[in-house]
Formats: structure tokens, C-alpha cells, sequence
């Protein structure tokens, strides 16, 4: 792939489309993203075939709705894995705030809806900041601090809401609307995740913040010998993270239309099967966000098939589990195997 | 120069610098981790202060029963986690190992096998899971983090397929009684007693054989550990087939205490295990990691635990409690250390002031 | 500022005379650089120095790795730094890089005094280090590498990637180079890698340029290519500190040369009034011959045969056998191969091809533990990641490989690992406070020892070697090397790698050189002087045969 050399400041070919190709190229070259296209598309039709109703509009804006808001955190999860980190409090802040939002509404139904997303996204924040501070303090890895963190979160939670639950009736019209609203039949919800996905995929390309992340969890050393500020940026996408689980929480509740204690519980291990399947390196460094996202709609797609193909929902741990170790593994072959490619491909220039 | 790669990012390592071992002999080596553990013995004073505070029933004498009892299988368990996290690995499957061997234990009961026939098994798939896990993670190269993530949702994702939502009972009354009396002559429930015997087998093999020289090795300096001839794969996998097997123990114990086997029955409770481990102060990969700590730990844990039950203090209360030991148990160190080292950047600019 | 008053023959190797009286605070433009250093006879005395290294001091404990030493680096000049290992060149590299912090001394730039706290903070000041083993994203572009924090922008602080990627081609063009902007940069070649880090200096302006042993693992076309990306560099102005064991590439690319030794500077002059053997001599500066301990070589058995050895990229067909009570040295410029060859021996590296064979019996490939069996020891090159676990105790890092012999029943006793290891501590000499301390309090000499200890307690019949006395003091360095020495005279086979020609042909009785993974020579130490070595080891003919 060498370029001949030309006049500086010539125009070179390519160059045009240079800055829009990057976009494509990520998706093209990264024939994983490629790949999971076709295996969703596989998947849909098998199970239509099965199940011509799997593909009634019903039952798609059910299935992206759901998606829309694993993909959301797949959002916060994919910076945090991509600066080799891992935030598995997700669920827990969803829950937290998802039951925060709840109890607000069933004390005061008219508050207003602006506002309480707003402190839906504070929550977040401020989980977010916890955890950002404990990981970049402690010399652990942000597994056991996460994990840690996740019962705090989930026990704050559980004391708020005792044995209460919030139902249908406490929400305002408005808000629910939201969940179940749609526009040319596509749900809000899924609309909000395809902005957020994109806005996000699209940042990261353009600013120099991100690709701060990605060279914190691709060579560590080497990124505070180039003056990135490692600390800082870990810290910063765990807030992300945060702030992102936050607002879902709310976009979860007026989904589902009632929370308890329990809401969220086991989606962070959700989020990280799927954005690992959709291409994202548990070793951090690499991974997109719309591969991620793609990630997830392929992994709840498949949820939802195996529910249509009645295969009993006592199987879907199992198959999740399944699935996470299924996508490790075959990252790390493509790894390996580009690894040797790109080696190979250098002998041959060496003149 | 690869070496200088570790010291490019601006540390104040040097090479071949004769440090100040401060102070001489057996506390120059032991130093750091004697002080966690006079910290634990002070800790484990004050939870019981603590306790009595709380309940006049903390103290009874029949209490240590239920104290132990609580605790029992996740202290069995902290065992053979702490010597894979010195290490420098992670298993964070063992409650998922646990709840597949105690339904399959309970499967194949309920399907007419005698029950020690049941129990084997149960324990042999423990041996299973957990070379699963190392190979995984030895042969595959892969991060134990992320790998024993998956395979907790896998293992008790099997167990779910094998028992979806019914629980198995009715195993025989002389072994369901371990939930319910101690040893004879003892205050002593049955799993601590086993984890006594496991304690003092992990202690003499820690710290008295070369298998246990060979793993603080490991988790000291990998690659030296090597080429001194340390078998680093093979010590690993051992490792994790030894926590599979200690795992499916504790299911065994578990259903046959509860009288009870369910897929679900210690979901979410492997931070209890992480806690014990973590707050006897092993160290991720630093060859810090001693079998009293688990001890001091895990009676720490359980003394907290059970004041807070005579409290009445619900269960998520509790969590939040046993989430905080395990984030403040592993800020600790770090704070101390940034205390220090802001010490040291204090004197080396008075220095060079002068 | 004076550099180098000393005459290359100083058999003393006293260093510079006193600086000239300067009050505080006084920039350096203000003082006259004398004419010794050489800067005026290289036509480059009339500008203000770029980098000015005045007096700087720093030490490891009791081991002094600079003393004093003061240099000075011109705007588009070449100055080469040579020095034996354990010389400070490493030491030096640091300081400029900011990684150390020296006790005394003073560093300017441009005129302007800087304390760098973090390597960051020196690279944003304009150094650029060029490690040896590149520090790049290998999940990154190469063109993102190389902006890293400084991609350039457009509106709105928006990435520029058509102008980064621009920009990028066109560095390479003005270096004369071909490579995509668009690959990764993982799997690229270290000649590449090394490109790479080189255009990130030049995109960050960088003012000075330090290249830390380049050469080393480059084939001879990569060297030129650099070569001429130097003088590239050279001539834009930049000023490079250049590194390297190679003579020849000393001679042939810089204009002045620093000599440093034993921590100190001996010498900087331009390359027109120095010569291999002038250069050489003020690197080692004694008389050679009395260094080592005599040796009658009495040789037995051979106890290590090597028969076309190969791992593909490191080394191909290595063939030589190591008799007992022999010292067989395996020489070569870094990167030869050398290292990787006894790592394939001893089985921490697999091979490709080949056999080795101890006393007779093969070896598996790449079982460390089969290789201690067979009875060989291993001392590795890097002592602290490899040789020693710093922070582990003496006494158990020398009981570490033997301690199915130190148990009784599977159990190790109290005590045994001390008793086990204290013969051999007070046998090698060892300096230490106790035996339960961990390594890291030992100096570097007394580490080695530990290693060669924990080896030599299980009575090999080949000890392998790997820059034995590697960054050791004086002392302590003839101290192993008389013990290496007693080690043949009682039937010990010793294969020894060395980078340090004088040890070489001190102290073995055969010499094996490989050049770019092959054998290039195999000389005994009778017919073979370093300009023999020398030229083998460069991969050039030499007229006698071998």
C-alpha cells in the first residue's frame, strides 16, 4: 500500500475523498463490522423464514427499541474498553438512575420532563466520577474497581427503592411517549440511539480527544512519552460512561413504563459481550463505535430470534456467555493473523 | 534497551541503585505486608467492638456458628484466588463453578444416583471449568479479566439450561445437617472446618514448598521466574483447575447446606469472594499474598456481615458496605504510596533547591 | 567551557581541566568555547551550541554513573558518542530525555536553562530520543502516530486528516523514504518503526535529535537509507547525537566525537583528528594485556554441539561446539544474532530448525527446564528483567532453580535456602547486609553475582553468559571474570557473549563471530587481533583465513 512519491502539495490521488473515505474505509477495512452486517442480515431472514411475524413492525421496533438502549451504553463502554479499561457499572447507574427518575415522577407527576433527564444525567455524572477518580487512583485494574463499585451503586439503589416499584400510572403521559412514540414507524428511541451512535462515531474521527484514548490503551508508555495525558482521558471516558448510563436510565424507564430495584441489572455484561463481538479489543486500542453498535443490534437481534425460534429463555446466559468468549477468541485471531499480514507485507518493500 | 522502556515515562527507577531496606532483617522482607496485617488484627478488634456495639446477640456464644457459617464457602474460595492473583491473573467465575456443580450435583440426584456418586462428579466438573479457564488463558494468550466474565455467564448460563427455574432438594438429612450443626464438640460449622484444613494445606504450600516459591515467583517478576526454569504455563493452569475444584466443592457444601440447589443461587456474590482476597492485601501481580490475610479477611468479613444482619441491616444495605471494603482495600495501597512518593518529590526538589 | 583537554594517550584518562569561572545566572552565550572541543576546527564554533550539558553528576548509590561530564551539540553537526558499555551513555540518554534527574549540573537549550521534570516535558522542549526499540501505537495509523497531540486542525478544532495525511507524505518525501501513511503501525519492520519515530521528531520540530544505538538491528541497505536521512536532517539544521558501537558508522557519518568512559568524559574532538585506533584507545584507556586472568586453556569433551541452528529472522544455520574447560566467545555488532542464539539453546526461545545437544543428549526446543537438567545455566543479558526478581530475597533468588534439590520431601526446610546459598555467596564475594534482603538493595556487580550464583549452585557443565559484565564496576568486573576463568580451568564449558572487544579477546580461547544472523568467522584467540574481529563482525572478508 506504499504511495509513489510526488511533488509536495500536489494533489494525491485519494486525497479528496481522503477525509470521507476514512469513514468508509474504517467500515470496509475493518471487514469485521462487514461481517456483522451479514451475519444480522443472515440471522433476520433465518428467523423470518422460521417466523414470518419476526419481521412485523411490531416486533422490529420492539427489538431496536431494546437495542437502542444497550447501544447507548455500548457507547460509554466502547471508550472506556478502548483506553483498556473496563466500566461494569453500567447496569447499576441505569438501575440507579432508571428508579431515581421513577421515584420523582411518582411523587410529582408534573415535573417537568427536560428536567429530569437532566438529573438522570447527573446521577450518571456523578457515578461516572467516582469511578473515573477510584481507577485512576488505585493501582488495581478497573475490573475489581467497577466491580466494586457496581454492588455500591446497585446497594444504593435497593435502599432508595426498598420493595417499592413505580408503574405506569406514576409516569406522565409525555414521558412514556417517548419510549413507545415512533416517527414513520421507526421508535423514537431508535432514533435517538442512530443520533447519539452517529454524533459519537463522528466525534471520535474529528477531534484529537479520542484518538487521546486510543493511544492510552494501545501503547500506554508510549503515550505519556508523546504528552498525552493518560490520566485525565481514563478518567474523562469513564465519566462519558457515566453520563450516558445516566440518560439511558431515564430513556429505560419511559421504555419499560415501571422500575424497581433490579432494573439493569446484568446489562453490563451484556454491553460488553456485544461491543466485543462488534469488534472492539479487549485489550483496548482498537474498536469502533458503530462496529460496536452494530455489536449490539446483532447480539439483541439474536436474543430475540432465539425467543421467536421458542427456544426457552433459560438458554440465553448460557448463549450470551457463549457468544463473549466466542468473540475473544476470534478477535484474537484476526489480530494475530493481521499481525503476521502487516509483517509480511513490510519484507517485501525492504529494496 | 527494553528495560528503559519502563523507565522512559518519566519514573525515578534506576537501574542497580542499592535501596535502604529500612530496618534489618526478617522485617525488611515481611515489612509491608506485616503492616496490612497488624492493620487486619486491629480491623478485626474493632469489628468485633463494633458487633457487640450493635447486638447484645453478637457476642453469644452460639453466634460463632452463624458467623462462620456465612462466610465458609467464600473464605474456601478467597484461597486458591489469592495465589492466582499473585499471579498476576484473575478468576472471577468461581461463583458461576460453584452454582453449575451444585445443580449438576443436583440434577443427577434427582435422576436417581447415589448421592456420593453426584458429589464426585460435581466436584470432577469443577476440575473442568477450571481448565477451561486456563486454557483460555495459557494457551490462548487471552486477559483473565475479561475471559473469567465470560465464562461466569456461561457457566451459570449452563446451569440455567440444566435447571431453569425449578430447585432440587431433599438430599439426605445426615449431610444437609452441615447447615445446620457445627462439628460435635465445636461451635465449628462443617465448611469452616474445611476451610481450615484448606488453609493450613494452601499456607504450607505457599509458603513452605517450592511449588509456593515457584508462585510468588511468578507473580514477582514473570519473565525471570522463567528463565530460572519456573514452569509459569503449567503453574497457572494448575491454579485454575485448583479453584475449579475448590468452586465446585463450595457448590457441593453450598446445596447440601441449604438443602437446595439452584442455577442462581450465588449470583452476584463473587464480590464477596474479590472482597476477602483483595482486602488480605494481595497485591494484583506484586508477589504480595498470605494465607493469614485470607484468614483475617474473611473473619473480618464475616464479623462485619453478621453485625449488620443482627442489625437487621437488609442485604443491598450490605452490599453497599462490602463494596466499599473492596474500593477502599484497594485504594489504600495507592494512597499510601502516593503519600510517599510525594515525599520523595518533596526532598528531591528541596535538594536541588540548595 | 572547556571539553577535553586531555591528549588521547593519556594513559590516566584524567578528564577535562577546570571550567572557566562563571557567576550565576550568566547565560552560556556569554562564554567562549575553546577550541578544544573541536567545535571551531568543524566549522561550527562561530554559533551558539543548540544543547549544552554542563557538569552533570548523577549516581546510583555508591555506583557514580556521571561525573562531570559537559557537551555541548551544535546546530547541523553529527556528534557521535562512544563509550564501552557501563561507560553513561545510557545514563546520558536519560538525562537528556528526562527520565533522571542529575544531582549537579546544568542543561541549556538554546541559552535558556530547562529542568525537565517528565519526558514529556523534554520532548515538548525539542529533544527527540530515538530508542532503539521504537515507542509507536501499533493500533494506529502511521500518519496518527506521528501527530499524535498534534494532529494539525481545521475549523473548529477539527482534525485536518487530509492535511495530516499530506503532511506526512511529504515528510517522507523530503527523507526520501516510501511508506503509507494509511497502514498501521503494528507489524512494521524496527528500520520502519525507527523512520516513524524520526518523522515525529521532525513534525515536532524537534531541535535535537538523539539516536540510541539506531543501527543496531538494521540490515546494511537500512543503515544506508538512515545514513542518508541524517545527513537529511543535518543539513535542515537539526543537531544529532549519535550512538553507536560501530566504528565504522561513527567514522563515516559524524563530525566531532565524545568518548565517554567509566561515567566520565574523556574526550570530544572533531573526527579529522581522531582515528579508529586513537578513538579505541580513549575508550578503554589501559593497557589491555593486564586486565584479564592468564589463561591455559586444558580443554575435554565437548559439551555443547550446535548443528544448523535457525529461527527464521533472527539467525540461520549456526553450527559450533563448546568443549569443557573452554571459553567460547560468540562476538558481534548488537543485533548479530547472538542473543537470540543462546536463547534458542537454552530454550526460551522455540527453534525453527536445528539441534542442540548437551553431553550427547538433545534438547527439546524451547523448554528452559529440560536445558537445567541437561545441565546448563543460563545468565541473561537484561539482569533486571530476566537475571534476577528484584524484589525477592538473595537467598531465595539463589535457591530459585534448585529448589527440588533444597527440599526434603517436597517441603523446604527453615533456613535451607539460606544455608544453600551461603557458600556461594561467600565464595563469590559478595556484598551484602543480609541474606533475606531483596536484590534490588544490591549493587549492579553483587545482582550479577547473585545470578551467577544461583547457576553455579547446581554445578553446570556449560555456563552460558550474556554480557557478563555488563554496567559493572571496574572491580567487580575483573572479580567474574577471574571466576569464569577458574570455572574452565575445573572442566566448566563457558559460551560467553560480549559486545566489549578487549573482553573478548581476553578472555576466550575461541571466538565465534556472526554478522546479520550468520557465521561470519571462527577464529581461535592466537590467530585473531580486533581489526580481525572487527572486520568480521562488519561483515567483511578478511584476508586470513579462518
Amino acid at each position: 500500500m506504499s504511495v509513489a512519491t510526488q511533488a509536495p502539495g500536489a494533489q494525491l490521488p485519494g486525497d479528496d475523498k481522503a477525509q470521507r473515505s476514512n469513514w468508509l474505509v474504517d467500515l470496509f477495512v475493518e471487514y469485521r463490522s462487514i461481517g456483522v452486517l451479514l451475519v444480522l442480515v443472515i440471522v433476520v431472514v433465518l428467523t423470518s423464514i422460521d417466523n414470518y411475524r419476526f419481521v412485523s413492525v411490531t416486533s422490529l421496533q420492539q427489538l431496536v427499541s431494546g437495542a437502542a438502549i444497550i447501544a447507548l451504553l455500548g457507547i460509554g463502554e466502547t471508550l472506556v474498553m478502548v483506553t483498556g479499561n473496563y466500566d461494569l457499572t453500567v447496569g447499576s447507574v441505569l438501575g440507579l438512575s432508571a428508579y431515581a427518575v421513577g421515584d420523582i415522577f411518582q411523587h410529582n407527576q408534573h415535573f417537568p420532563i427536560p428536567l429530569v433527564f437532566l438529573i438522570a444525567l447527573g446521577i450518571g455524572l456523578a457515578c461516572g466520577i467516582v469511578n473515573g477518580a477510584v481507577v485512576t487512583m488505585a493501582r488495581v485494574p478497573s475490573v475489581v474497581v467497577t466491580l466494586g463499585m457496581l454492588y455500591v451503586i446497585r446497594g444504593i439503589d435497593a435502599v432508595w427503592a426498598g420493595g417499592n416499584e413505580v408503574g405506569a400510572a406514576s409516569l406522565p403521559g409525555r414521558f412514556v411517549e417517548i419510549g413507545y412514540g415512533t416517527i414513520a414507524d421507526v421508535p423514537y428511541l431508535a432514533l435517538i440511539a442512530v443520533v447519539a451512535v452517529g454524533i459519537a462515531a463522528l466525534a471520535v474521527r474529528t477531534y484529537r480527544t479520542p484518538r487521546e484514548f486510543y493511544a492510552t490503551g494501545s501503547n500506554p508508555v508510549a503515550a505519556e512519552l508523546a504528552g498525552v495525558p493518560v490520566r485525565k482521558r481514563v478518567f474523562t471516558a469513564f465519566v462519558i460512561s457515566g453520563a450516558i448510563a445516566g440518560v439511558a436510565g431515564a430513556l429505560w424507564l419511559s421504555y419499560f413504563a415501571t422500575v424497581d430495584s433490579t432494573a439493569g441489572s446484568g446489562y453490563e455484561f451484556l454491553t460488553l459481550a456485544a461491543i466485543v463481538v462488534g469488534g472492539v479489543s479487549v485489550f483496548g486500542g482498537s474498536g469502533s463505535i458503530i462496529g460496536a453498535a452494530l455489536g449490539v443490534l446483532l447480539v439483541n437481534t439474536m436474543d430475540s430470534a432465539l425467543v421467536v425460534v421458542k427456544v426457552s429463555s433459560s438458554w440465553d446466559e448460557a448463549f450470551q456467555g457463549a457468544l463473549l468468549l466466542a468473540a475473544i477468541v476470534f478477535n484474537r485471531f484476526v489480530t494475530v493473523r493481521r499481525t503476521r499480514e502487516l509483517r509480511t507485507r513490510n519484507m517485501s518493500h525492504v529494496k | 534497551m527494553s528495560s528503559d522502556v519502563q523507565t522512559a515515562t518519566g519514573g525515578t527507577s534506576q537501574p542497580d541503585m542499592p535501596l535502604d531496606p529500612g530496618g534489618g532483617g526478617l522485617r525488611a522482607r515481611l515489612g509491608p505486608l506485616m503492616r496490612w496485617e497488624s492493620g487486619l488484627v486491629v480491623l478485626l478488634l474493632a469489628t468485633v467492638l463494633m458487633g457487640s456495639q450493635l447486638s447484645s446477640m453478637f457476642l453469644e456464644s452460639g453466634n460463632f456458628f452463624y458467623i462462620g457459617i456465612n462466610v465458609g464457602e467464600f473464605a474456601i474460595m478467597a484461597l486458591p484466588l489469592m495465589l492466582i492473583v499473585v499471579t498476576g491473573e484473575i478468576d472471577l467465575s468461581v461463583t458461576s463453578q460453584l452454582e453449575l456443580s451444585g445443580v449438576v450435583m443436583g440434577y443427577l440426584f434427582a435422576h436417581g444416583w447415589p448421592i456420593a456418586a453426584a458429589m464426585v462428579v460435581a466436584v470432577c466438573l469443577g476440575a473442568v471449568t477450571g481448565a477451561f479457564n486456563g486454557f483460555l488463558v495459557t494457551r490462548l494468550g487471552l486477559p483473565s479479566m475479561i475471559v473469567t466474565i465470560g465464562t461466569l455467564t456461561l457457566y451459570e448460563g449452563i446451569a440455567q439450561v440444566i435447571l431453569p427455574n425449578t430447585a432440587v432438594g431433599g438430599f439426605p438429612a445426615g449431610l444437609t445437617k452441615i447447615g445446620l450443626v457445627p462439628i460435635p464438640h465445636t461451635e465449628i460449622p462443617y465448611s469452616i472446618g474445611f476451610f481450615i484444613i484448606f488453609a493450613v494445606i494452601t499456607a504450607v504450600v505457599l509458603h513452605k514448598t517450592p511449588l509456593g516459591r515457584s508462585i510468588y515467583a511468578i507473580g514477582t517478576n514473570r519473565e525471570a521466574a522463567f528463565f530460572s526454569g519456573v514452569h509459569v504455563k503449567r503453574i497457572k493452569m494448575g491454579l485454575f483447575i485448583t479453584s475449579g475444584i475448590l468452586s465446585a466443592f463450595c457448590g457441593v457444601l453450598w446445596s447440601l447446606r441449604f438443602a437446595s440447589a439452584r442455577y442462581d443461587m450465588a449470583t452476584g456474590l463473587e464480590l464477596n469472594v474479590v472482597v476477602i482476597v483483595f482486602f488480605a492485601g494481595t497485591a494484583f501481580s506484586g508477589g504480595k499474598g498470605s494465607v493469614i490475610g485470607v484468614v483475617l479477611a474473611a473473619a473480618i468479613f464475616a464479623g462485619v456481615q453478621n453485625a449488620l444482619t443482627l442489625d437487621l441491616v437488609p442485604a443491598q444495605n450490605q452490599n453497599i458496605v462490602i463494596g466499599s471494603l473492596l474500593i477502599a482495600s484497594v485504594l489504600i495501597p495507592s494512597v499510601a504510596d502516593v503519600y510517599r512518593r510525594t515525599g520523595q518529590r518533596l526532598q528531591d526538589l528541596a535538594r536541588r533547591r540548595l | 567551557m572547556t571539553d577535553g583537554d586531555t591528549h588521547p594517550d593519556d594513559p590516566t584518562g584524567s578528564y577535562q581541566g577546570a571550567a572557566p569561572q562563571r557567576e550565576g545566572g550568566q547565560s552560556v552565550g556569554d562564554v567562549q568555547t575553546v577550541a578544544a572541543d573541536g567545535a571551531s576546527a568543524s566549522g561550527l564554533g562561530s554559533q551558539e551550541p543548540v544543547l549544552v550539558l554542563e557538569h552533570a553528576s548523577k549516581s546510583f548509590g555508591a555506583l557514580r554513573a556521571l561525573q562531570d561530564v559537559s557537551l555541548s551539540l551544535y546546530a547541523g553537526e553529527v556528534q557521535g558518542l562512544v563509550g564501552e558499555n557501563g561507560a553513561g551513555k545510557s545514563t546520558l540518554v536519560k538525562i537528556l530525555a528526562g527520565a533522571y534527574r542529575f544531582e549537579s549540573g546544568h542543561l541549556f537549550l538554546d541559552g535558556e536553562e530547562k529542568v525537565f521534570e517528565t519526558t514529556a516535558q523534554s520532548r515538548a522542549a525539542g529533544i527527540a530520543i530515538i530508542f532503539q526499540e521504537p515507542l509507536l501505537f501499533p493500533d494506529l495509523s502511521v500518519a496518527e502516530n506521528i501527530f499524535m497531540c498534534r494532529q494539525p486542525l481545521r475549523s473548529g478544532r477539527r482534525v485536518d486528516v487530509r492535511r495530516m495525511r499530506r503532511e506526512a507524505l511529504a515528510l517522507f518525501e523530503s527523507l526520501g523514504v516510501t511508506l503509507s501513511p494509511d497502514r498501521l503501525a503494528e507489524g512494521l519492520s524496527i528500520a520502519d518503526q525507527q523512520l516513524v519515530e524520526i518523522v515525529k521528531a521532525v513534525a515536532a520540530d524537534a531541535r535535537v535529535m538523539v539516536m540510541d544505538e539506531p543501527t543496531a538491528a538494521l540490515t546494511a541497505t537500512e543503515v544506508e537509507r538512515l545514513f542518508k536521512i541524517v545527513n537529511m536532517l543535518r543539513d535542515k539544521g537539526t543537531a544529532v547525537l549519535f550512538i553507536s558501537h560501530r566504528m565504522d558508522e561513527v567514522f563515516a557519518l559524524c563530525q566531532r566525537i565524545t568518548v565517554l568512559r567509566d561515567g566520565r568524559l574523556i574526550v570530544t574532538k572533531p573526527m579529522a583528528e581522531m582515528d579508529e585506533a586513537s578513538v579505541i584507545q580513549a575508550m578503554v584507556g589501559r593497557d589491555l594485556g593486564t586486565l584479564f586472568p592468564e589463561r591455559t586453556a586444558s580443554t575435554g569433551d565437548v559439551v555443547l554441539k550446535v548443528e544448523h541452528l535457525t529461527s527464521l529472522g533472527a539467525f540461520t544455520d549456526i553450527s559450533f561446539e563448546v568443549r569443557s574447560g573452554e571459553i567460547v566467545a560468540l562476538a558481534g555488532l548488537a543485533g548479530a544474532g547472538r542473543s537470540e542464539v543462546v536463547r534458542s539453546i537454552f530454550g526460551i526461545d522455540r527453534r525453527d530448525a536445528g539441534r542442540v545437544e548437551v553431553n550427547g543428549r538433545e534438547l527439546p526446543s524451547g523448554v528452559p527446564s529440560a536445558a537445567m537438567e541437561a545441565g546448563i545455566g543460563f545468565v541473561p543479558e537484561d539482569r533486571r528483567q530476566q537475571g534476577v526478581l528484584m524484589n525477592l530475597s538473595i537467598e531465595r533468588n539463589i535457591a530459585l532453580p534448585s529448589l527440588s534439590q533444597v527440599a526434603a520431601h517436597h517441603l523446604v526446610p527453615r533456613g535451607s535456602e539460606k544455608r544453600f546459598a551461603a557458600d556461594w555467596v561467600s565464595r563469590l564475594r559478595l556484598k551484602y547486609g543480609r541474606m533475606n534482603h531483596p536484590v534490588a538493595t544490591l549493587s549492579g556487580g553483587n545482582q550479577q553475582k547473585v545470578v551467577l550464583a544461583k547457576w553455579l549452585a547446581r554445578h553446570p557443565s556449560l555456563l552460558i553468559v550474556d554480557e557478563p559484565t555488563h554496567g559493572i564496576d571496574i572491580g567487580t568486573k575483573a572479580e567474574v571474570h577471574r571466576l569464569l576463568a577458574e570455572l574452565a580451568a575445573q572442566g566448566v564449558a563457558i559460551l560467553m557473549i560480549s559486545s566489549e572487544m578487549p573482553e573478548v579477546l581476553g578472555m576466550a580461547d575461541r571466538i565465534v563471530v556472526l554478522f546479520e544472523g550468520r557465521i561470519s568467522g571462527v577464529f581461535s584467540r592466537e590467530e585473531v587481533d580486533q581489526e580481525v574481529l572487527m572486520r568480521a563482525a562488519s561483515g567483511l572478508a578478511n584476508r586470513a583465513a579462518s
